[in-house]
């Protein structure tokens, strides 16, 4: 074990360092639209945006842990993300990198990099949630296009996006329903297609449902070959994070809740000192696991429990932690405004939103399938 | 940077994993455990672990050992954990601690190799009470005459403490906390062990009556604070076997018991709490894995982690001992299957050198609450 980095990796977090000081001053304005452009325009002028993406598609070519460095840099000082199209850099730009044509990279990884408009994805179906590999949503090959009907729904951000990567059923198998499975890229503003905003508990709309009627996407489109579509979202879901940068934000959190615990003289309280305290060890148990998993990646080996291990951890914190900070205030806790609540609101606002974490990308329960049956070698259900 | 184990460490494991299954099956280790009358556990294996350098792996080379670290150790203690191992090895490797920490350099070269060539059983006895070991709890008198220490009062809960033949005692000589070493054999001093849960992991109660010892030249409230932390690394390293032991015996089971025609371990019921005690021991793994590492290379840093390894430690493997029973049924309450050793292990090592209250109310005080 060593927790050292080389000269050159020390060189490269100073460099990040003196970035971050230069372009990202303590009161930066960091919603504010205006800067977080300019942000972003410095960003890929230093090629962080992608950073780990070959230099020929226009990525960084970074090293996995340069990578791990600048994440954690980045995250310290609440910096603004790294490129503005969020699932573009997370899974749609990886996917494509790993099996798209020429024309595909060409055409939309510059667009991605630089944020020029917004991607969704569209893998949830009404009936097939937990159970994505069953998903039906239907594709028919017409000469040199394909016909697209069904429905997708928890469709973050799709009534503003440009772009959707869609998981279709081209084929029945019997035997193995991910044989079926085929990768589109769809334009979102296709004939026939519907979006259908969805409020959510805490009475706002960052999902929706999408409709496809007969829509046609011309066969260039299709990301993989015929039938490839699960490997590919398989692909594309591995590039997920270790978590180190969560783990700041996890600590930033904290460290308000210990500051607003002092401030309601609720911090000598037993109850109060030991929920913290068992939220602090969570999160660097988060950060701990996440090195081991760098650590494996560094070394080349294939990637074993640790991410899963971590979302399970990060699922619990994300509600522990707005139900502590409601707890906190007691009685002022069910309320969302006025002056007997504390931050604005804030956590009042947290203790609701853990879903769009907690049950986005796969329910803790299917997370936990997902350990007994891989790692534990229980049969399948 | 690189969180994970050398070559080398991967080798130790497999050796250590190879002969803990040759020489200490389950069946061995009740055999050793419940023997009438026994001593808990077997001279013919502490031979042995003496002859493989166990005893003295972090003892160093010029005393005997072999001169490695504390996330050596880890990979040693893990093993020995999933195995419960019953042997005074753990008692002898804070022993070792201690002297290595507290002793003089002519202490150290005095006192090291018997503990490290198995020749004689070393022990620390740092408690008074069932609290938590804090250094302020230590109220036994010591009083200096000449060189010598003279020592009145009773220790409890010191591990393996009537097969010890050497006794670290953590003391008070006026106000200052001091540690003194003596031999089990001197006059006044009567150890004995008090029957407990888990037959694998024996304690017991030093009494002491003018009994004479040395005292550790560089010892002190800090460094007794220091060694106790060693204590509770070394005791949460053999707590992730456990649970890792508790967990593949119980997911054997359920891969082979059957109901509602199919193996039980294909039910959620069955699998989410598996799922649980799993991602909990990589937890606290992580945990250790990092604290280990600051004892060796960050001392700073070494307390926070330490407790909250251990908190969580304590913690997770109560549940997953009591889980590992419930999940085998019935049979999980008989003397005959093994899961109910596992819950006597958790029952064990949760208290010992401070349970998950006391050590994540330091976390909270570390953490400037």
């Amino acid at each position: 074990m060593d927790f050292t980095l080389t000269p050159e990796e020390e060189a490269f977090r100073d460099g990040v360092r003196a970035f971050l000081d230069e372009n990202l001053p303590e009161d930066a304005k960091r919603t504010d639209p205006g800067f977080v452009a300019g942000w972003q325009k410095k960003v890929r002028e230093k090629r962080w945006v992608g950073f780990s993406w070959p230099k020929e598609v226009g990525g960084g070519g970074g090293s996995i842990m340069e990578q791990a460095i600048l994440k954690e840099e980045m995250a310290k000082r609440k910096a603004p993300p790294l490129g503005g199209c969020f699932m573009g850099i997370q899974w749609v730009g990886p996917a494509i990198i790993a099996y798209g044509t020429e024309e595909q990279k060409q055409k939309f990884i510059p667009d991605i990099l630089d944020g020029a408009y917004q991607w969704c994805t569209g893998y949830s179906e009404p009936d097939y949630g937990s159970d994505l590999g069953a998903l039906q949503c239907k594709a028919v090959r017409e000469g040199e296009e394909y016909v697209v009907t069904g429905q997708k729904i928890w469709t973050s951000i799709a009534m503003w996006s440009k772009w959707i990567i869609l998981l279709v059923r081209t084929s029945n198998h019997g035997d193995d329903k991910h044989k079926g499975i085929t990768c589109l890229l769809v334009r979102m503003d296709s004939p026939g297609i519907t979006v259908r905003p969805i409020k959510n508990m805490s009475g706002g709309a960052m999902f929706a449902e999408v409709f496809f009627d007969d829509v046609r996407v011309p066969a260039e489109n299709r990301l993989g070959d015929e039938g490839e579509g699960w490997r590919v979202t398989i692909t594309a879901l591995a590039h997920e994070r270790s978590g180190i940068a969560e783990v700041e934000s996890l600590t930033r959190n904290l460290d308000a809740l210990k500051k607003l615990a002092r401030e309601l003289e609720r911090s000598g309280e037993a109850s109060v000192r030991r929920r913290i305290a068992v939220m602090e060890t969570r999160i660097q148990a988060m950060r701990m696991s996440g090195l081991r998993a760098l650590t494996k990646q560094l070394r080349g080996e294939p990637l074993g429990s640790e991410t899963s291990v971590n979302k399970l951890l990060r699922a619990q914190l994300e509600v522990e932690m707005g139900d502590f900070a409601v707890d906190l205030q007691g009685c002022a806790g069910p309320l969302v405004a006025g002056e007997s609540v504390s931050d604005g609101g804030r956590w009042q606002k947290m203790s609701l939103s853990w879903p769009e974490v907690v049950i986005g990308g796969g329910t803790p329960n299917i997370q936990k399938n997902i350990i007994a049956e891989r790692i534990l070698g229980l049969p399948k259900d | 940077m690189d969180f994970g184990f050398t070559e080398e460490q991967d080798l130790l494991r497999a050796e250590v994993r190879k002969w803990l299954d040759q020489n200490c099956s389950m069946d061995e280790v009740r055999k050793i455990t419940e023997a009438e009358g026994g001593e808990g556990f077997s001279r013919q294996h502490w031979k042995a672990i003496a002859e493989l350098g166990w005893l003295g792996l972090t003892i160093p080379e010029e005393h005997g050992g072999a001169g490695l670290g504390w996330v050596d150790l880890v990979v040693l203690l893990e093993e020995t954990g999933r195995s419960l191992f019953p042997s005074p090895l753990l008692a002898n490797t804070i022993a070792a601690a201690a002297i290595q920490e507290a002793g003089s350099d002519e202490q150290q070269a005095r006192l090291l190799p018997g503990l490290a060539d198995g020749s004689v059983i070393a022990t620390l006895a740092v408690q008074e009470d069932s609290g938590p070991p804090e250094v302020s709890a230590v109220r036994l008198e010591g009083e200096r005459d000449g060189d010598a220490v003279v020592l009145q009062g009773e220790k409890v809960f010191v591990p393996d403490a009537a097969a010890a033949d050497l006794l670290i005692v953590a003391c008070r000589i006026g106000d200052d906390v001091a540690l003194a070493a003596l031999r089990a054999d001197s006059d006044g001093v009567a150890a004995s062990d008090e029957p407990g849960m888990d037959l694998t992991k024996r304690l017991g109660r030093v009494r002491l009556d003018a009994a004479r010892g040395e005292v550790l030249e560089r010892g002190g409230a800090e460094v007794l604070t220091r060694i106790v932390d060693r204590a509770t690394a070394a005791v949460t390293a053999e707590m992730i076997g456990a649970g890792e032991g508790a967990i593949a015996l119980t997911a054997d089971y359920a891969k082979e018991r059957t109901q509602f025609g199919s193996p039980i371990g294909r039910y959620q019921g069955v699998k989410h709490p598996l799922a649980e005690m799993y991602v909990d021991v990589e937890s606290f793994k992580s945990l250790l894995y990092y604290a280990a590492w600051c004892l060796d290379e960050s001392p700073d840093e070494a307390l926070r982690y330490v407790s909250m390894a251990k908190a969580y430690a304590s913690e997770a493997l109560a549940r997953i001992g009591i889980d590992a029973v419930q999940l085998h049924g019935a049979v999980g309450y008989t003397w005959e299957f093994d899961a109910h050793l596992y819950l006597k292990r958790s029952k064990w090592a949760r208290p010992m050198f401070g349970d998950s209250d006391y050590h994540y109310e330091r976390v909270a005080s570390l953490g400037g609450l």
